[in-house]
């Protein structure tokens, strides 16, 4: 019998990660370990973090990694690959950091063109700090700091990070994806993957933004966030390539 | 002939696996880990057909396959 799907090397074997139950912060690092196992990249990958959930995986990461000031990531990444180009480096990042407290640091590297890859995974909500409204959140979607749910007059609209940078020249790649079914696992990895290879490339600032869920602060199971996905989120953020050039 | 290896003190049931299998294969278990979690086992091994789906699924890595 051979082994036709094995844990990637991307994360470490001898610890149990303390991410929620059914939460997809670890689904996305392993299929990024997957990618990097797969490319055989791994020495030279280089994972920034930015703050809050997203920032505990490096307990859990085999590979170089560092974590950034709250939502400056891309301007870290920014240093790491201009001082090392032979480096593939990726941030990874929860809508609080990139679209909300980090919003001009990221648009600013994308409107540069960094040779950066940007890993975005946006759930609608802060997590690790209890569940407040993030700028992502939906209408009606109850948040700590919204109990009645986002109101336009009051709180606006969703911001849909992809199409925001879609306004601009030099981004290379915008791709969004989710994580809710084995096909768009499936289409994540490859997303993640073109990214890299960009990247290599030298093509210039790639994102794939991945519409995740938090099962604890949207206060409900596991399994019931994956309907949650499908039902609320994927009619806000439709899924697909929005730019590949 | 195929199998799923599931490291059971990873497992947080949140039945990903269990909802996507698609020949049933696994079912949470009546134990709990050490977390306190009822991991899931495999019910119907022989029914498994390798296809892994399980194990993507799987935000832990708690699982692995063998065909």
């Amino acid at each position: 019998m051979e082994k036709v799907y094995s844990r990637t090397t991307g994360i470490r074997e001898d610890m149990v990660n303390g991410f929620c139950p059914g939460c997809m912060h670890s689904t996305i690092i392993k299929l990024i370990g997957e990618v990097l196992d797969e490319m055989d990249i791994m020495d030279k990958a280089v994972g920034v973090l930015g703050i809050g959930c997203c920032g505990l995986h490096m307990e859990y990461m085999t590979y170089d990694n560092t974590t950034a000031p709250h939502g400056r990531a891309c301007a870290v990444a920014t240093g790491i690959k201009r001082a090392n180009p032979d480096s593939l480096v990726y941030t990874y990042q929860g809508d609080g950091d990139f679209a909300s407290i980090g919003l001009g640091e990221s648009v600013s590297a994308a409107n540069r063109g960094e040779n950066i890859t940007v890993i975005f995974v946006n759930n609608g909500i802060y997590g690790m700090t209890g569940g407040q409204m993030a700028p992502t959140t939906l209408f009606g979607m109850k948040a700590s700091t919204a109990p009645k749910g986002r109101i336009a007059e009051e709180h606006g609209y969703p911001m849909h990070m992809c199409e925001i940078l879609n306004q601009l020249t030099a981004p290379a790649y915008l791709e969004r994806t989710s994580c809710n079914t084995p096909a768009n696992v499936m289409k994540t990895k490859k997303a993640i993957r073109k990214a890299f290879e960009n990247q290599l490339n030298g093509k210039g600032f790639s994102m794939v933004e991945i519409i995740s869920n938090c099962p604890t602060n949207w206060g409900v199971e596991p399994l019931d966030s994956l309907t949650f996905i499908e039902e609320k989120m994927l009619p806000e953020y439709p899924l697909g390539v929005i730019r590949d050039k | 002939m195929a199998k799923v290896e599931i490291r059971s003190e990873s497992c947080k049931s949140c039945q990903y696996c269990v909802k996507f299998c698609p020949k049933g294969v696994l079912a949470v278990g009546d134990k709990v880990n050490a977390k306190g979690y009822e991991y899931v086992v495999p019910v119907k091994m022989d029914a498994c057909i390798g296809c892994s789906i399980c194990a993507r699924m799987c935000p832990d890595a708690a699982i692995e396959v063998y065909k």
